[in-house]
């Protein structure tokens, strides 16, 4: 046992780790002592593994880098030279291939046992060991990471014509034995006899190289590892012994690629003693201002702290020591705090304020400090003045702006909306302070005070706002994006079930109007049930007898009469009301046609709903009056609703603006695919003749800003975003990474490389420079554009553009057409 | 919601169309009885002025359609009045020429224009008929993956041909190598097939092989005359192979054919127009340099 009592143990040396080493390392020469440990071999681990001269970067922009490591953005290899040289020059006492054991007390005496068996002890302990975890490894002898055997995959392109046996089947599995199969022979090995962890873009790839005849790949179908042989020497084949439905099979290759996941750190830091709020996989752990958990001395860093960024979790590095060594700073982050709050009529200390804000609010009040303070740094503070206090005020951002402020609170107008209905924004609004009116502009008006919030509708249903909300004056208010709201339900309960609850009750109200006492309606809410569909999951059938009602919450639901769709409802539609209106045996069969979210309403439920507004009811009949009209006038045209049926299929469901082409009047000049490469830097984002066709309609592969986005749903760098008028697009923060490529599952996004600048038309014409209009079919892409690499492209429905879409507007027979699910009776009965 | 170009915004330049004819033909019975109906009376020029505006007017969609992120209305209305107007054109210049033809510059500004009016009439009743049938024929298959279809069956009956005799073997080969699709826009409009075969191996006669009747009917009578049974069910799945070539072949030609025709007249209608450009400066000229 190592005698000496350390002040300070770091265990991790990723970024936060490191910076906290260093700055531990300053008061060293104080007489404090610490030491680093590290299981790996270097430092920062993760980095370390990135792919070789990928580019890291140093996002949020806005807030400086306090820590005496160096770190701006750049190459992998640059970044990690600098802290390799600012590990030396700080003189850190760090221990490498040194892996923690358990740790166990709290301060002043934590004792810290090694996988060596040597145990150190300590006053304080900073946990910053990310969230990569260690791999899960295949568990037998020889499985030790050799270059025989690996659990991940630097450089696809080290590998050439080498048989390479890849284990796994989730994503990385997938991406690895993809990217290889180009220039080698691959074996996928799944445990399983299908896919089904795999997103839908990768398991379509792999699936089509599996059955690809060209290439040589190879999958092992309720497959398992029995044992590995490794090579004899340098440069000679070792082999993998597999257990296969057809008995042993042994394949000879050059390496073992085993993508088994990860063991995630959870279960070593509870065994440290620190509480998680709830069971879900991305929980992160309780921490006070100065990231101590509530293991006194164990403080928590990084992103295991809940802050994946490079830059904040050196900063919380730094900070933590100057906690731990008594002294009292202000985080990094704070004159970000003093921004969001400057505009505000108040004299307190941002932090101060801050904590004010989480008390208003109910939802969040129980809320971990450090998670809300993120999550208003995150958002925008909003405002509402008065037309002479607005002038005035806004003399003073002004000048705030000149010295350089980026984000500030934002003001408006007393009295102007904060957004309109029918606008496509998904922000959310929590009010802390004054009221908000919200007006559905069909004679239904709601106030919301302080403490409430609004904005939850389009948040959960991905439609557009359905209601005008005005600012009174003097109302503050937090705006959260969707991004950061989902993240905030996500590692949230009390959050996600506050929103839930009044989601459902202004659903009943508007679809019921009832008149219950405010307390009542939270109440029924509380009983109503949520339920999930998968796409082509039947909410009911046919003929069934149905004693409950189902309200859209996202997605749409397809009424289908026999085979035949003969409407489609979207959400904040009511399906299968006709079984407590009257006739409880199901008239038609309900589908979900995308995935849906649905509220069940029984029987009671709705009697009480209905009961409190009478009026209400003759409301309810009309509207299930023309769902019937409409209902039999499709049924009764068969074709009609079978062209229906077949934009269904093709998930025009959940469009919100899709391209469709009349075959009958297109004469193939492709003047669409011409103009939309023409206005978008020579790429064009439609491929006409591609994609599917049902009556003569066509519908090609071009982007239908989906109502929930799929693309959306794991942008790194937070680059896709939908405009108020709906349009899905991607702005220049794209980093590349190919994962909306892989999300959508309608292939409408592609990597390109930017395309060289295009001649006039009059310069190509009369002097026939460079290539004319339309994707160029042989091009050299620059220097330039090499260096920036490929980047997502995809449509933008030409939203900068005055006239709308081009692909439409160059159509010469009116052949193109866009359209929302909402037209599809209308396009079909024109026919 | 998909409209046509000719009822485009409910017809509104077929209605321009009906007035403009009205108003030209009151017009030209509006000149006096002392100067008699002629290009040179004020009436006359109105009109001519007018049809040369028109033909500039109508020159112009050929820069519009390239102006992709204009606002000057959309491609589908320019075509629209484009139609309409190019059909005005023939009354009112015949008006302006009061009927008047002559062996001389002026009438070849005249039937330039004609040829470049019946030619865009061509061109509108292909855009109005081809499309249907296009769509029909190609019956929600691309262009593409017809090809792609064809090269796999051609695939699969290179490897089914490895188990027959060499005499059948090589004709099979032949009949694949021999097939003709035609690149050029020409052999496309005649749609002729000109697919060939090898009948005897090391001879340098091609024989035709349209429509794959020759290797279809050497193949079915092969059947019966096959030795092993292995070759005669090899022979039997290239014969079912070589039927489903024959109905894709059929397609991608009738679909090259179409689209052919939906470009092809373009290629008579744009330069004439820029003949006629040149006849109508001529003409203008000319006018006036004689007057």
């Amino acid at each position: 046992m190592d005698s000496h009592k350390y002040k300070v143990v770091i265990i991790g040396s990723g970024p936060a780790g490191l910076s906290a080493a260093a700055r531990a390392a300053h008061y060293s020469q104080e007489g404090s002592s610490h030491l680093l440990l590290e299981a790996f071999s270097s430092p920062a681990k993760t980095i370390f593994q990135y792919q070789k001269g990928k580019h890291v970067m140093d996002e949020p922009g806005f807030l400086d880098l306090r820590s005496p490591m160096e770190f701006v953005a750049g190459k992998r290899e640059t970044v990690l030279q600098a802290w390799e040289d600012g590990l030396k020059n700080c003189e850190v006492n760090v221990q490498y291939e040194t892996e923690v054991v358990s740790i166990s007390g709290e301060n002043p005496n934590f004792i810290i046992k090694l996988k060596n068996g040597n145990e150190i002890t300590s006053e304080n302990v900073i946990l910053s060991i990310g969230l990569q975890g260690n791999p899960r490894k295949l568990g037998m002898p020889g499985d030790d990471e050799s270059d025989f055997v690996r659990y991940t995959l630097e450089d696809p392109a080290e590998f050439e014509d080498k048989t390479i046996v890849v284990i796994g089947a989730g994503d990385a599995a997938i991406e690895n034995a993809l990217g290889l199969a180009q220039q080698n022979t691959v074996h996928i090995i799944n445990r399983k006899n299908e896919f089904a962890r795999a997103k839908e873009g990768n398991l379509n790839a792999v699936l089509a190289a599996i059955n690809s005849k060209s290439n040589e790949f190879y999958c092992g179908y309720n497959t398992n590892v029995k044992s590995v042989q490794l090579p004899d020497g340098n440069g000679q084949n070792g082999a993998i012994v597999l257990d296969t439905p057809d008995g042993d099979k042994e394949i000879a290759c050059d390496c073992i690629i085993a993508r088994l996941g990860a063991i995630a750190p959870r279960r070593f830091v509870e065994s440290c003693g620190v509480q998680f709020p709830n069971d879900k996989p991305d929980s992160i752990p309780d921490l006070d201002n100065q990231y101590q958990s509530n293991v006194k001395g164990l403080y928590i860093i990084g992103a295991l702290g809940g802050y994946p960024l490079i830059k904040q979790a050196m900063n919380q590095g730094y900070d933590v020591i100057e906690f731990i060594h008594g002294k009292e700073i202000k985080p990094a982050d704070h004159p970000l705090l003093e921004q969001q709050f400057k505009l505000l009529p108040y004299a307190m200390d941002a932090q101060k304020v801050l904590e004010l804000y989480q008390q208003r609010v109910p939802m969040f009040r129980r809320m971990n400090a450090l998670a809300f303070r993120e999550l208003i740094i995150e958002s925008n503070i909003v405002i509402a003045l008065d037309e002479e206090l607005y002038t005035e005020t806004q003399k003073e951002e002004k000048i705030a702006r000149n010295a350089g402020v980026s984000k500030l609170t934002k003001l408006i107008k007393a009295g102007d909306y904060i957004f309109k209905k029918g606008d496509y924004s998904n922000s959310f609004y929590t009010i802390v302070e004054g009221e908000v009116y919200l007006d559905s502009g069909t004679g239904k008006k709601f106030t919301v005070g302080a403490g409430q919030f609004f904005g939850e509708m389009s948040l959960l249903s991905g439609r557009p706002r359905k209601a005008h909300a005005i600012a009174s004056s003097d109302c503050i208010l937090i705006e959260t994006s969707r991004r950061i709201m989902i993240k905030l339900m996500n590692s949230n309960d009390e959050v996600a079930e506050g929103i839930n609850r009044i989601f459902i009750t202004r659903a009943l109200q508007g679809a019921f109007s009832p008149k219950l006492p405010n307390k009542e309606l939270v109440q029924l809410a509380g009983t109503v049930e949520m339920l999930e569909f998968k796409a082509n999951e039947e909410i009911f059938k046919e003929g069934e007898k149905g004693a409950e009602l189902y309200l859209i919450r996202s997605g749409t639901v397809s009424l289908s009469k026999g085979n035949v769709v003969t409407v489609q409802l979207q959400s904040g539609d009511l399906v299968g009301q006709m079984a407590l209106m009257g006739n409880p045996v199901r008239l038609h069969t309900a589908k979900a046609a995308v995935r849906v979210e649905a509220l069940k309403i029984n029987r009671q439920q709705f009697i009480t709903l209905v009961k409190s507004n009478p009026d209400e009811i003759k409301v309810l009949q009309k509207n299930l009056a023309e769902l019937m009209k409409n209902s039999n006038s499709m049924g009764s045209v068969v074709e009609a609703a079978e062209t229906v049926s077949f934009l269904l299929d093709k998930g025009l469901g959940e469009a919100t603006n899709a391209l469709v082409i009349d075959e009958t009047l297109c004469v193939a000049c492709d003047n669409c695919e011409t103009a939309c490469a023409e206005t978008h830097n020579g790429i064009s984002r439609l491929d006409r003749e591609s994609g599917s066709s049902f009556a003569g309609l066509h519908i090609p592969i071009s982007c239908r800003h989906c109502e929930q986005p799929h693309c959306m749903k794991d942008c790194p760098a937070d680059a896709i975003h939908r405009a108020e008028s709906g349009e899905v697009f991607i702005d220049t923060s794209c980093i590349g990474c190919g994962n909306c490529e892989t999300n959508c599952p309608y292939d409408v996004i592609k990597m390109s490389y930017d395309m060289p600048k295009k001649p006039s038309l009059f310069a190509w014409m009369f002097m026939g420079v460079g290539s004319g209009p339309g994707e160029p079919k042989k091009v050299t892409i620059d220097k330039k554009a090499k260096d920036k690499g490929k980047k997502a492209v995809k449509c933008d429905a030409c939203m900068d553009l005055k006239g709308g879409p081009a692909c439409v507007r160059a159509c010469p027979t009116g052949a193109a057409i866009r359209i929302s699910p909402n037209d599809f009776v209308e396009l079909v009965d024109g026919r | 919601m998909h409209q046509n170009l000719l009822k485009y915004k409910h017809y509104r330049y077929l209605k321009l169309f009906l007035v403009l004819a009205v108003a030209s033909i009151a017009l030209y019975f509006s000149q006096g009885e002392d100067q008699p109906a002629n290009g040179g009376t004020l009436q006359g020029y109105i009109l001519g002025i007018t049809s040369a505006f028109f033909i500039l007017l109508l020159t112009f969609l050929g820069i519009r359609k390239r102006s992709y992120s204009s606002n000057m209305g959309t491609v589908e209305g320019w075509t629209s009045a484009h139609v309409f107007l190019g059909t005005s054109l023939l009354l009112i210049t015949t008006l302006h020429a009061a009927f008047q033809v002559g062996w001389n510059v002026h009438t070849l500004a005249y039937i330039l224009m004609l040829a470049v009016i019946f030619s865009g009439f061509f061109g509108l009743f292909a855009y109005m008929h081809y499309p249907r049938i296009l769509s029909s024929n190609n019956n929600g298959t691309s262009q593409d993956q017809w090809f792609d279809d064809l090269q796999e069956i051609d695939e699969k009956i290179k490897n089914l041909a490895i188990s027959c005799r060499t005499g059948v073997r090589l004709m099979v080969l032949s009949a694949i190598e021999n097939t003709q699709l035609d690149s050029t826009l020409f052999k496309q409009l005649r749609g002729k097939d000109g697919s060939k075969i090898r009948l005897q191996s090391g001879s340098k006669q091609l024989v035709t092989n349209k429509n794959q009747e020759i290797i279809i009917d050497i193949l079915s009578t092969a059947i019966p005359n096959s030795q092993k049974q292995a070759e005669a069910s090899a022979l039997n799945e290239i014969l079912t192979l070589f039927s489903r070539r024959q109905r894709l072949l059929k397609i991608i030609r009738r679909t090259l054919q179409v689209k052919a025709y939906l470009k092809a007249w373009l290629i008579f209608h744009i330069p004439i127009t820029i003949a006629l450009l040149a006849a109508l400066i001529v003409h203008i000229l000319v006018v006036f340099i004689y007057w």
